[in-house]
């Protein structure tokens, strides 16, 4: 099957898409004549859309916003170090998977590579590449991976699938994520903010600690399918010009 | 200043207490109020349980009614926000059913016009302290449309914190519905039985010795709920309390 | 699979009837109470740390309403930016149809099996029943939906599904269900919350790793570019979305926003609404397929049965912009009391009161009595994150069941009939009515009343019952206020206006 080839799908016998054809103006129809009191003349920017709500809740300097993502992350059970020295982070990342036991990493194909660098060689490295089965990952300890951005207000991080965070799956199946932000240029206040850098093309994944369940009684509970420990650091200013592998 | 009293069916038919209490404290604030006898009621029983139409006859009425008043005085927050809140939707429809605009102007000339008791006492007269004495422990029941629809806010509770004597008792859970709801009271009697029996058991746990809202219709489900579990706790509504005074105990 | 039996809302009792039962289950009650009261406080202080919260409310009606009135357009371009980006986009004009897209697609690849992300929109559709029909199992992977299927049950909350069990019974359906549907319950498995996740985890492990084809929904499609977006907490929403070779998404026709960017005022207004978070622990975006990242093949199937009809009425529309909290039911007294089920629908409490109706109709005696299950209290609307009226709704619908009119029955304009079994009520309605607007019979009446206050009964016959069984009636006073203000004239001239006052205690 070719996955960019709409019509592939839609040549089988009993095809659903030509099926869909005729339901697709049958449902088009529906909604034009369901909307026949909206004046034909008007468009979509006719229709008032107030954006009177803030683009960032309080006012705080860049070192505050630091601290509120910090306590956010926090709250909601992920694990906050900070690495203001950019000496330190090598050593930190060793220390948080030795802590852990960890045996294996997954190591996405633009993690800069003196993160991994204070690691012992027996941590069995495991790039992230196609062949990678589920069960590949299963069996891996740990991911190290960066980020996109991160939200203060909310204790976000988003990933992009950019380089130095890898395909989806490899912060997904494995049971431990270290996430490093860059507090120079990685963290914004607000959900707003975010959203203007994210480019939707790219596949995002919004974290806000680690995977939690509401279904019992309603009360939060950390720790299903998702990975169930979440370690983020904050890696300081210093730092900045070292890591950036753009 | 012309002010009538909208008295409500309900009220006038099982309540006549109230109406009498609003008439005695509008006086003793020194406020002419008169009593329109052509009045009946706002129609929201049958606007509520879906007979629009039949809504129709009594919403003008009520703009008739009160044509000649620049007040209309209810003790009813539910009725106060039938008249505001559904009287123009009834316009707008009967308009957008082709049947000219003679709907949406009474309700034009009815809604700006049409006051719960304690907006147009803390509003319109601006008073909070009325003068009133009632040495009674009370808890106080925010009934729905006052507080969501009417959004009446502090207004009660100020005046309720006026009162000489008064000692106000919180209610736990106080702003969820007693279960009455008109006709659900009738057509899902379990649901509402099970609303009134745990709002019920809330009041007598107060200690109070009494509770006061601002609807009667309310009060209707509510006291009948209270004296079937046995309890002693009396409703009361607040235009008695507030027509209380040393001289005159209600 | 001895687990494929499928619970169905299919002949359910009208809702006063359900509620009956339900109101009466003591530890229904008690698993309802516990639950709506630990997410109603903390949601109130999740909304209160933000001080625009009302702004941002606005907003959110305002982007779905602008959506909703060129809803045709932004669909349009929803399609053509999925298509661009590697999706085929299938269009379901009923849940039948919708139902008969995704088996074909299943059977495409070949596979017996799909793992499931917690969609409404599959729940509303039977979707489950119909790929069993198939011979294709699907496995329920959100926490709650797995614990409504092994227990054969039918989802009571949209949010938490299996609101109505409590830890322990839950613990129970793992320990006595699990090993029919995969890997068994761990021996000695306690009823702590976070065991319980801990299970649900082992026994869908192996599903997820190897899942070939999954099935989702979608809280929001971005129109101008086709991004899908699935907010969720566990991360069994992250496995299907992105291990599976083929990714199939069932999503209402709705859930369309214009942009973007238009995703930072509904990010911010649901996780606060739904699980009281500042922000949910995942969401996932994606825009057609990805080169190996994620799955290869994308069908996005939207989803009319109902929508339409339920767009065309100009009051109801609204309805269309819920965005699924369940706000609406956490806060609702009759919802903690009846139980979803009571609802007959996968859309239960004031939501489905209103929804349920407007997608499916108002014939059946079930769906014609939904609009009625609610007291009007209001609590349900100042809580909506986007503003929907419900109670306003609720009114409307009930109009259209007594006394009927104009409504859109799939996709065709018609004038309706009133619904079956209202005549007595409509006949005492319009007396009412008649009594009340001649005053002089309504004052007579009042005063047969008084005069035959001392032989009431204490508890009356007959539909009268319904009030007398658990309240006590009125005393019915000696005169009525009509009268005493015509015999005093208002008490006038005494000063304190009291003059001539009767008690009636």
């Amino acid at each position: 099957m070719t996955p960019r080839d709409p019509g592939t799908q839609g040549a089988s016998a009993q095809s659903p898409s030509a099926q869909g054809l005729g339901s697709r103006a049958l449902v088009m129809a529906r909604i034009r004549r369901a909307l026949a009191d909206v004046p034909r003349a008007e468009t979509p920017d006719e229709v008032p859309v107030e954006r009177s709500y803030h683009r960032v809740h309080g006012d705080r300097n860049a070192a505050r916003t630091v601290d509120l993502l910090a306590e956010n992350l926090a709250d909601y059970r992920a694990i906050v170090h900070r690495a203001d020295a950019p000496s330190s982070l090598p050593a930190l990342i060793a220390r948080l998977l030795a802590d852990r036991g960890a045996t294996s990493v997954v190591v996405p194909p633009g993690l800069p590579e003196a993160w991994l660098s204070a690691v012992p060689d027996a941590v069995r490295r495991v790039p992230d590449t196609a062949e990678l089965t589920p069960h590949d990952l299963d069996a891996v300890s740990s991911v190290v991976t960066g980020c996109a951005v991160a939200i203060a207000e909310t204790g976000t991080v988003v990933l992009d699938a950019a380089p130095d965070q890898g395909r989806r799956r490899i912060t997904l199946v494995p049971d431990h994520h270290i996430c490093v932000i860059r507090v120079t240029d990685q963290v914004v206040d607000s959900v707003p903010e975010a959203l203007e850098r994210l480019d939707p093309a790219r596949p995002l994944t919004w974290i806000s600690g680690p995977s939690a369940t509401s279904d019992i009684e309603l009360d939060r509970v950390e720790g299903v399918h998702g990975p169930r420990t979440l370690e983020v650091i904050l890696t300081g200013p210093e730092s900045a010009g070292q890591s950036d592998q753009s | 200043m012309r002010v009538a009293l909208f008295i409500t069916c309900v009220n006038d038919t099982l309540y006549p207490r109230t109406g009498q209490a609003v008439v005695a404290l509008l006086r003793r604030l020194g406020v002419d109020v008169g009593f329109p006898e052509a009045q009946s009621c706002c129609g929201q029983p049958q606007f509520n349980t879906g007979y629009r139409h039949e809504t129709e006859p009594l919403m003008r009425r009520y703009a008739m009614a009160f044509r000649d008043y620049e007040y209309v005085v209810t003790p009813s927050g539910s009725c106060a926000a039938m008249v505001r809140d559904n009287y123009p939707r009834m316009g707008a429809k009967a308009a957008a059913e082709g049947r000219g605009q003679e709907l949406a102007d009474a309700a034009a000339e009815a809604v700006p016009k049409t006051y719960e008791l304690t907006e147009f006492l803390t509003d319109v007269l601006k008073v909070t302290d009325v003068g009133a004495y009632y040495p009674h422990t009370v808890t106080y029941h925010p009934t729905c449309h006052g507080l969501r629809m009417l959004k009446l806010g502090d207004r009660p509770r100020s005046l309720l914190a006026a009162v000489r004597g008064l000692d106000l008792v919180e209610l736990p859970g106080a702003e969820e519905c007693c279960g009455f709801g008109g006709t659900f009271a009738v057509k899902n009697a379990a649901v509402s039985a099970a609303m009134g029996a745990d709002k019920a058991r809330n009041i007598t746990a107060t200690g109070a010795e009494a509770v006061c809202t601002l609807d009667n219709s309310c009060q209707l489900h509510i006291g009948g709920t209270l004296a079937r579990q046995g309890s002693t706790v009396r409703p009361v509504h607040l235009a008695e309390i507030l027509a209380s005074t040393e001289g005159d105990v209600w | 699979m001895s687990g494929t039996h499928q619970a169905t809302y299919l002949g359910m009792p009208a809702f006063p009837r359900a509620a009956d039962a339900s109101t009466r289950n003591t530890q229904l009650r008690a698993n309802l109470r516990h639950a709506t009261h630990i997410i109603r406080a903390k949601r109130a202080t999740a909304v209160a740390e933000l001080d625009d919260w009302s702004r941002l409310r606005a907003a959110g009606a305002a982007i779905k309403d602008r959506t909703l009135r060129h809803l045709d357009q932004y669909l349009e371009r929803l399609e053509s930016a999925v298509t661009a980006a590697g999706g085929q986009v299938h269009w379901a004009a009923d849940a039948d149809e919708a139902n008969r897209i995704v088996t074909e697609l299943v059977r495409a690849t070949g596979e017996r099996e799909v793992v499931k992300v917690k969609s409404m929109a599959t729940q509303e559709i039977g979707l489950n029943g119909a790929l069993a029909t198939a011979g294709i199992t699907a496995y329920e992977t959100d926490l709650a939906e797995l614990i409504v299927q092994l227990g054969d049950d039918l989802p009571s909350h949209i949010l938490v599904p299996a609101i109505h069990r409590n830890r322990g019974e839950i613990r129970d359906i793992f320990t006595e269900r699990m090993a029919q549907w995969g890997r068994p319950a761990p021996e000695g498995l306690t009823d702590a919350p976070a065991d319980l996740a801990e299970a649900a985890r082992l026994h869908l492990r192996e599903k997820f790793l190897n899942a070939k084809v999954g099935i989702s929904g979608a809280n929001f499609m971005v129109a101008e570019s086709g991004t899908l977006v699935v907010v969720e907490s566990e991360g069994n929403g992250r496995m299907c979305l992105t291990l599976p070779e083929t990714l199939i998404s069932v999503v209402g026709i709705e859930k369309v926003v214009p942009t973007f960017q238009d995703l930072e005022v509904f990010l911010q207004l649901l996780p606060r609404s739904s699980t009281a978070e500042r922000m949910n622990p995942y969401t996932s975006t994606w825009t057609g397929t990805t080169d190996a990242d994620g799955p290869r093949t994308f069908h996005l199937v939207l989803l009319d049965n109902g929508r339409t009809d339920t767009l065309a009425d100009t009051v109801g529309r609204q309805a269309l912009r819920c965005i699924r909290c369940s706000a609406c039911l956490n806060v609702c007294p009759v919802y903690e009391r009846a139980g979803g089920h009571a609802y007959g629908s996968a859309y239960p409490g004031p939501i489905g009161a209103i929804l349920t109706p407007q997608l499916r109709g108002t014939q059946s005696e079930l769906d014609a009595s939904l609009p009625y299950a609610s007291s009007l209290c209001g609590a349900c609307y100042e809580v909506c994150p986007v503003a929907i009226d419900i109670p306003e709704i609720l009114v409307h619908l009930r109009e259209r069941v007594v006394e009927g009119g104009p409504a859109s029955v799939r996709g065709t304009r018609t004038v309706i009939k009133p619904a079956k079994g209202h005549a007595a009520e409509r006949a005492a309605m319009r007396a009412a009515r008649w009594a009340l607007d001649h005053p002089r019979l309504l004052r007579t009446g009042q005063q047969l009343a008084s005069r035959t206050r001392r032989f009431h009964p204490r508890r009356l016959p007959g539909p009268g019952r319904a009030w007398s069984d658990t309240r006590e009636l009125p005393k019915v006073p000696e005169e009525s206020f009509r009268d005493w203000w015509r015999r005093t004239g208002g008490g006038s001239g005494a000063g304190s206006g009291t003059e001539g006052r009767k008690t009636t205690t």
